[in-house]
């Protein structure tokens, strides 16, 4: 299952590289990462159709997270269409709602609970 | 002709005795007067037998001129002196008289009228004098009457002016204290805007820390098992891995740890001095800083922060928190005029912030434009002053820009100006001398 992890600061990416090891080694999850929405974008250009999942951070520089999900819902509709989780240092109420309105699929915080992550993953991978 | 000497100091006592009639000195010098008088009568009634003798001339001219020499010693008639002077002309004239008429009789007899006319016009002269010099008198007395109202206004004047420099310097001592309060309760307002950046800021550091050493632990019981399982190759994979994370743990500790000191740095009062420092670091540090903290406040608030930064500046310096000052006032600006023009605008409007920094000759530069709400023209003048701020009462000091403007001008010989456009952008640029 292909993942796509859209956060600008680059050091999650070794992050979910070390705690998904023994799933990316199974060949179970492959990641790809994007440091802006406006790179996600491009990257889901050519591959939409392979990516299952989108985690993306809301607060980046330039095109936010909200700003990505709300293209991607436009973009990327046709069936089946990639199931979106957003991932914020701000837990509160109202960026919960925000993301929801504009069609995610699930609401992470920073600091990432990586186990309660692969909890919500496995009834996606197949 | 002897008589005219004799009267004119007649009257000189006489009218002495006048003009002090109403002095202190009168009645010091009231029997002298008498005295004198009676003198001189008794003198001209003396000599009088001898009509026509030249003795009786001598007589007069001696009475005159002693009485002259006397008042003229005495420190009381100073005030007179001019009054004593008109004298002069009749006592010079009498004397030559007296001495031709005694030297060459017949010549005196014969110019006698020349004689005559000079000791009358002489005489006639003292009283020339005196009306002139009354007249003379009453000016200066009205002038003196003139001078000592002006004294008195004067005094009364410096009194006030006095009073009022009094209360001025204490005003002024009052105003600098009260400054100095509102310049640290400016720095406290501006942290506490920026409380949530910071708390962001540190919070991502230490995320990064806490994730990469739970991997770690992972990572190391995984070793142990490759270990054990004699895969020593993937064993030294892990190693490798560990070493990395421990390295980004080491970064990350380091980056919240620079965060906490630049906000204690913040808070601190300045210490005024002067170090070098790295323009880029500062501006980018605040840059964010400021943008997560009105995104705390207005979490519906995004921006594009573009950041053009000159690779390889020299360093300045400056007194570095004052200046982190003036750029994080200038980037809360920034945020602010284009979080306010967002509300007010379409959807397509995209709010961008923009820092850049350049190196010119003696001068390092650094500009923050945004695409925000503009600077009217009718307030631009207004700005920089103390206490104006367009914000909404208790949002905003309006000691930001005036505080900027000081700290960059007169701190550092910098130079700040702006360039807006009312619902456009705004600009504002630094200059800062290399040289400082």
């Amino acid at each position: 299952m292909k993942i796509l992890v859209v956060d600008d600061e680059a050091d999650v990416q070794p992050l979910f590289l070390q705690r998904f090891r023994k799933e990316i080694r199974n060949h179970e999850l492959e990641f790809n990462f994007a440091l802006s929405g406006e790179e996600a974008l491009d990257y889901l250009k050519e591959k939409h159709s392979e990516v299952v999942l989108i985690l993306s951070d809301i607060n980046m520089p330039g095109m936010s997270g909200f700003d990505l999900l709300t293209r991607i819902r436009n973009d990327y509709g046709i069936p089946p269409p990639p199931v979106v989780m957003m991932i914020t240092a701000y837990g509160d109420e109202e960026s919960y709602q925000q993301a929801m309105d504009k069609g995610a699929n699930d609401f992470l915080t920073k600091p990432l609970d990586f186990n309660l992550l692969k909890e919500k993953l496995k009834p996606l991978i197949v | 002709m002897h008589f005219f000497p004799f009267l004119a100091a007649f009257l000189l006592i006489r009218h002495l005795q006048r003009s002090l009639k109403f002095s202190p000195l009168l009645p010091k010098w009231k029997n002298m007067f008498w005295v004198g008088t009676a003198t001189i009568v008794v003198l001209f009634f003396a000599f009088l037998k001898d009509k026509h003798g030249v003795l009786n001339d001598f007589v007069g001219v001696a009475v005159l001129g002693s009485l002259l020499y006397y008042l003229y010693n005495e420190p009381d008639f100073k005030p007179f002196h001019s009054y004593l002077f008109s004298h002069l002309p009749l006592l010079a004239a009498a004397f030559i008289g007296a001495c031709v008429r005694l030297i060459n009789e017949d010549f005196y007899e014969d110019f006698s009228s020349v004689f005559q006319i000079a000791i009358v016009g002489a005489f006639i002269w003292i009283f020339a004098r005196v009306a002139n010099s009354k007249k003379q008198d009453e000016a200066l007395r009205v002038a003196a009457e003139r001078k000592a109202e002006l004294e008195a206004l004067v005094k009364e004047r410096t009194a006030e002016l006095t009073l009022q420099k009094n209360e001025l310097e204490q005003a002024v001592t009052e105003l600098k204290s009260t400054q100095a309060q509102l310049i640290q309760a400016e720095k406290m307002a501006s942290l506490g805007e920026l409380t949530a950046g910071i708390a962001h800021e540190i919070q991502n550091p230490l995320n990064f820390v806490n994730n990469f050493s739970e991997v770690s632990m992972e990572l190391i019981e995984e070793m142990e098992q490759e270990l054990e399982r004699g895969d020593i190759e993937e064993a030294i994979a892990i190693a490798s891995d560990v070493k990395q994370n421990l390295e980004k743990i080491g970064f990350h500790g380091k980056r919240a740890d620079g965060i906490v000191k630049g906000m204690l740095q913040h808070s601190r009062a300045s210490t005024g001095q002067k170090e070098l420092a790295d323009i880029n670091v500062l501006a980018d540090e605040y840059f964010r800083l400021s943008y997560h903290g009105l995104r705390a406040k207005d979490k519906s608030f995004n921006a594009t922060l573009v950041t053009n930064f000159t690779p390889g500046l020299p360093q300045v310096n400056i007194i570095q928190q004052d200046v982190g000052r003036v750029i994080l006032n200038l980037f809360n600006n920034a945020f602010y005029a284009v979080q306010q023009r967002q509300k007010q605008s379409s959807s397509d409007y995209k709010p961008t912030v923009e820092v850049s920094t350049a190196l010119l000759i003696g001068f390092i530069q650094i500009r923050i434009k945004d695409n925000g709400t503009g600077i009217p023209d009718e307030i631009k003048e207004k700005i920089m002053q103390p206490f104006f701020t367009t914000k909404p009462t208790g949002e905003g000091t309006g000691l930001g820009l005036s505080l900027s403007y000081d700290i960059i001008v007169k701190a550092h010989n910098g130079t700040i100006d702006i360039d807006s456009k009312e619902n456009d952008y705004t600009q504002f640029t630094i200059k800062l001398p290399l040289t400082n």
